[in-house]
């Protein structure tokens, strides 16, 4: 536990991409949600880690870090938060899915296969609103991101990279491999739920 | 309303910036020198967080289409109303018709145009705050662009001259930043952490709202390799693998992965924000998190309490 400035701390549960750490990452912050306590804006979570903001008129360091502790060991109460399971439809035509199945020595059907096979987990949302970081892909289809990342990638790509995939909600540089789209909207800020996805929420991509 | 006749090359909107939507991905923006946007706001009798325009790097022009009460804050414009110099960081009650004109000093980055009333551009997930890369709120202003004001609840021309003596901030084209340690101190070497409160450092052109990247000697890192991306603030020190400073600012990303030396303190982020790019020297020091925290409690205060009236006498 540890400030990341004068006006956020930092918890990391972790040092690694695991699904149990992530786990308890999100149940403490749903715990910390049933909890508020004034001059707390908002918790981000991380892969391993969560971090609070607050409003240091209101609270010190010593305040909020106290706060956190009490609920490190009441976080289990959050667990029965029931989870939320997304499918995103996907056409499997990216432009890398040729060349990922050519390093991953498996046919494009079985790259769509194994990328189907598995229920993903939010694991956090950053790098633009509403990128969802999900994991853990299958061994058999991790590649590396590109050596010269795209100036331009659609809204609705569908890549991977390392153990992870993801969706591109708004058009935007990127760096992932893509494999195909989405014609869902998972960023826009005049519905009255702006985000498809939710940090922890469980997502299953079904191929068209 | 306001009408923009020559923008800003950064002219954007912003109020306290989008509260509760880090977790989605979406960053906080809000003032770069959250001190003087502050100050604009209290000067014209405003709530402390409401909307006003922001303007960067080069000089600006508006016209008032109606009698309006505005304040200019920050170091880094001269105020002409009517092409007559006028006093910054004072309420202004300006006629309709009236000329603003903001002439950029080279001084200083951040200019803050607040109107009584507050600009009531459109909001996007519960903020005014212009992030043009997303499209959240106003953004892209040009010649003629019109931007409303709230009503008004109060007679203009009797809050006009209030400000602010004296100014509880310093502002310095070679100033001494207070920082706290990062959560990554431990991964540079002795000579990396000697290094970094020891030198001078400039601010590149590259920078922007999204960060300050710093010019100056390297820093090494006793443990190579990125971090599994974690939360970020606005203030926090990043290391990239070239070992020169990346400074957070108002826009930056809600995550990261490079690791964070230090971060600058709440009180002190006005003056980073304003030190003239290229120009301009920062050297770092550090402090404790509750020496940063009080000074911050300190800066808001003396703020508040240093705004005199135009019928207060009790300073005579």
């Amino acid at each position: 536990m540890l400030p990341l400035s004068d006006t956020s701390l930092l918890i990391q549960l972790g040092d690694k991409i695991d699904p149990q750490i992530n786990r308890r990452v999100h149940m403490l912050a749903a715990a910390l949600a049933l909890d508020p306590l004034p001059g707390i804006c908002e918790t981000v979570p991380g892969y391993a880690s969560l971090t609070i903001h607050y409003d240091p008129l209101a609270l010190t360091h010593t305040q909020v870090a106290d706060w956190l502790t009490a609920h490190l060991h009441l976080s289990a109460a959050a667990a029965s938060r029931p989870l939320k399971l997304i499918e995103v439809p996907v056409i499997y035509d990216g432009p890398d899915l040729a060349s990922v199945a050519e390093t991953c020595r498996l046919s494009p059907a079985k790259i769509i296969c194994q990328h189907t096979s598995t229920l993903y987990t939010v694991y956090m949302m950053g790098f633009t609103p509403g990128f969802p970081y999900l994991g853990i892909l299958p061994e058999s289809i991790r590649v590396p991101r590109l050596a010269a990342p795209r100036s331009h990638v659609q809204a609705g790509a569908v890549a991977i990279a390392g153990m992870q995939t993801g969706i591109y909600p708004v058009d935007s540089p990127g760096g992932w491999q893509l494999i195909g789209r989405t014609a869902l909207t998972l960023f826009d800020p005049a519905r009255a739920q702006p985000f498809l996805f939710a940090p922890g929420d469980q997502v299953q991509f079904i191929a068209l | 309303m306001l009408e923009i006749i020559t923008p800003s090359v950064l002219t954007t909107i912003q109020d306290a910036g989008r509260r509760g939507w880090q977790a989605f991905g979406v960053p906080l923006s809000g003032p770069m020198d959250a001190f003087a946007w502050r100050a604009a706001n209290l000067l014209v009798a405003n709530p402390p967080d409401a909307a006003v325009i922001e303007f960067g790097y080069t000089s600006a022009e508006l016209l008032a289409l109606e009698d309006c009460l505005v304040a200019a804050t920050g170091p880094a414009f001269a105020l002409f109303i009517n092409e007559r110099p006028m006093r910054a960081w004072t309420s202004i009650y300006v006629r309709k018709n009236g000329h603003i004109r903001l002439e950029k000093l080279d001084t200083a980055n951040w200019g803050y145009l607040a109107a009584h009333g507050g600009i009531t551009s459109a909001l996007a997930l519960s903020s005014r705050s212009s992030y043009p890369a997303a499209r959240l709120g106003a953004s892209q202003f040009v010649t003629g662009h019109i931007l409303t004001i709230g009503p008004s609840r109060a007679s203009l021309p009797a809050l006009a001259s209030r400000t602010i003596d004296p100014l509880p901030i310093q502002y310095s084209p070679t100033p001494t930043i207070a920082t706290i340690p990062g959560p990554q101190q431990t991964y540079f070497t002795h000579s990396a952490l000697r290094t970094f409160y020891a030198s001078a450092y400039t601010i590149t052109p590259t920078s922007d709202r999204t960060g300050y990247r710093l010019d100056g000697p390297p820093l090494e890192r006793l443990i190579p390799g990125e971090l599994i991306s974690e939360g970020m603030a606005r203030g926090c020190i990043q290391i990239p693998t070239d070992g020169l400073p990346i400074v957070m600012q108002a826009d930056c990303p809600t995550t990261g992965g490079y690791p964070k030396i230090a971060s600058v303190i709440a009180a002190d982020q006005p003056i980073l924000a304003q030190v003239p790019i290229v120009t301009g020297k920062i050297r770092f020091t550090e402090t404790s998190i509750e020496q940063a925290q009080t000074r911050y409690r300190a800066l808001q205060a003396n703020l508040t309490k240093n705004i005199i009236q135009p019928d207060d006498v009790s300073w005579l």
